[in-house]
């Protein structure tokens, strides 16, 4: 356990100190929703209608953003060798890096999102919830995310690839966020939609990892 | 100094295959406790795979190695993470973040493996870099980035350490504070294997000369695995 702070430690003050790639995610973020007042109009009732929708496509594409870069710089710089080799299980070191990916670019998301849906005119009834949502969804982002970007380790135009890798698996986690956000707007049951949301999350926790730690085994031969 | 009571680390027909061509067949080596192993042979005739496979990096196409204790046998690839925790390994590239200090450069990979405080000062004395305590790594100097990476090693103890030209861009005055900081490895029981084209010095060593193992022939004659 110690070992999994030092990693998540060292991580974020890697995040910190490089600084930008949290502000761009997030800028990333703000900027791809004010998008959408300018491409269908101003017009309260459609804003308000496809609010919950936006902001979620939003996020799924801000925080891929990043995904590239969470395993290529130690690939290059020879430390994901020394990772390897480490006396800690690759799964964890995964899971490890994972949770620094959340921190400085998930958490920042859901920050931002409630100044997001008041401009997008959503009713305020859905602001609990889309926050709960994307709590339980953007940790899910990162986990599918880490298998991606370990595996186009070493290829080149690997942003493109890795959108091709991982869009389609986010899928499930954007119907889910989307339809609960709806749900608290027309004053329906969220449990279910967030029931499933955190299904996912457990499922992918005790998944990817392994996944993720086999691409990135494959990528270090 | 820790004193290792380690097992003999060998190696029995050992074929790497980079790509469709065979590197090198037929390959064992072994290591005795306080031993060490000197890796030779032209360029491309495998030293680095070699060692990236003695660290597990690198998957052999066949053959074993194995960790022998009490005329015991234990598959060194079968538990990769117990395994990896009995080497420090020193390859091309020197994992120096450009941000963080040598300092915390060293200590992230010395607390990872279990050193301490303690360790992480002597490996600064051990290769002179005390006075680049807390600068960061993007203004050190090639040579300056390979001494953070050997000072890593000396910072949290192993048995056996895998060194890929360690002396690549040291200084003469270096290169004898490595000769001695291996002698120490070894002295306590230490394992060391390393691959050079430069002199270094290290009484008793043994040789390995990879040409010996290099698979000349056409592949289609050699596709055995």
């Amino acid at each position: 356990m110690d070992k999994f702070n030092e990693l998540v430690k060292r991580d974020l003050s890697l995040a910190f100190r490089q600084g930008m790639d949290s502000l761009m995610v997030v800028a990333f973020f703000i900027i791809a929703v004010v998008l959408f007042p300018f491409g269908v109009g101003p017009e309260p009732n459609t804003l308000a209608k496809i609010a919950g929708g936006t902001i979620w496509v939003a996020a799924l594409l801000s925080s891929m953003l990043s995904l590239e870069r969470l395993f290529q710089t130690d690939y290059e710089d020879g430390s994901l060798e020394l990772l390897a080799l480490a006396p800690i299980p690759l799964e964890i070191t995964v899971l490890a890096k994972v949770v620094a990916h959340w921190l400085t670019t998930g958490l920042p998301l859901i920050v931002t999102a409630p100044l997001l849906a008041v401009l997008m005119q959503m009713p305020t009834e859905g602001f609990i919830v889309l926050i709960a949502a994307l709590l339980l969804g953007t940790p899910t982002l990162s986990l599918i995310g880490a298998v991606g970007a370990a595996l186009i380790l070493g290829s080149r135009r690997g942003g493109v690839l890795l959108s091709l890798l991982v869009l389609p698996l986010y899928i499930p986690i954007l119907i889910f966020g989307v339809s609960a956000v709806d749900a608290a707007i027309f004053d329906q049951s969220v449990r279910p939609h967030l029931v499933f949301l955190g299904a996912l999350l457990a499922g992918s926790m005790a998944l990817t990892p392994w996944a993720s730690a086999a691409a990135l085994r494959q990528a270090l031969e | 100094m820790t004193q290792f009571f380690e097992p003999e680390f060998k190696g029995q027909d050992l074929v790497c295959v980079r790509g469709e061509r065979t590197v090198f067949r037929g390959l064992g080596f072994s290591i005795a406790p306080g031993g060490a192993l000197i890796l030779i042979g032209p360029n491309g005739s495998g030293k680095s795979s070699l060692l990236r496979m003695m660290a597990g990096l690198l998957r052999p196409a066949a053959g074993r190695m194995d960790w022998v204790e009490n005329g015991q046998a234990e598959d060194a690839l079968e538990d990769i993470d117990a395994h990896g925790a009995r080497l420090h390994y020193v390859g091309h590239h020197d994992a120096v973040k450009p941000v963080l200090s040598a300092a915390e450069n060293i200590g992230f990979w010395a607390h990872v493996r279990g050193g301490g405080q303690d360790g992480i000062r002597d490996a600064l004395d051990v290769l002179d870099i005390k006075h680049l305590y807390d600068v960061p790594g993007r203004f050190l100097s090639a040579g300056q980035k390979r001494r953070v990476n050997l000072a890593r090693i000396i910072a949290a103890p192993a048995p056996l350490w895998l060194l890929d030209e360690p002396t690549t861009a040291l200084d003469k005055a270096t290169i004898k504070r490595l000769e001695g900081a291996i002698q120490k490895h070894r002295d306590a029981g230490g394992m060391v294997v390393l691959s050079t084209h430069a002199e270094v010095n290290t009484p008793g060593a043994e040789t390995l000369n990879l040409a010996d193992f290099a698979c000349k022939a056409p592949l289609d004659e050699h596709v055995m695995v």
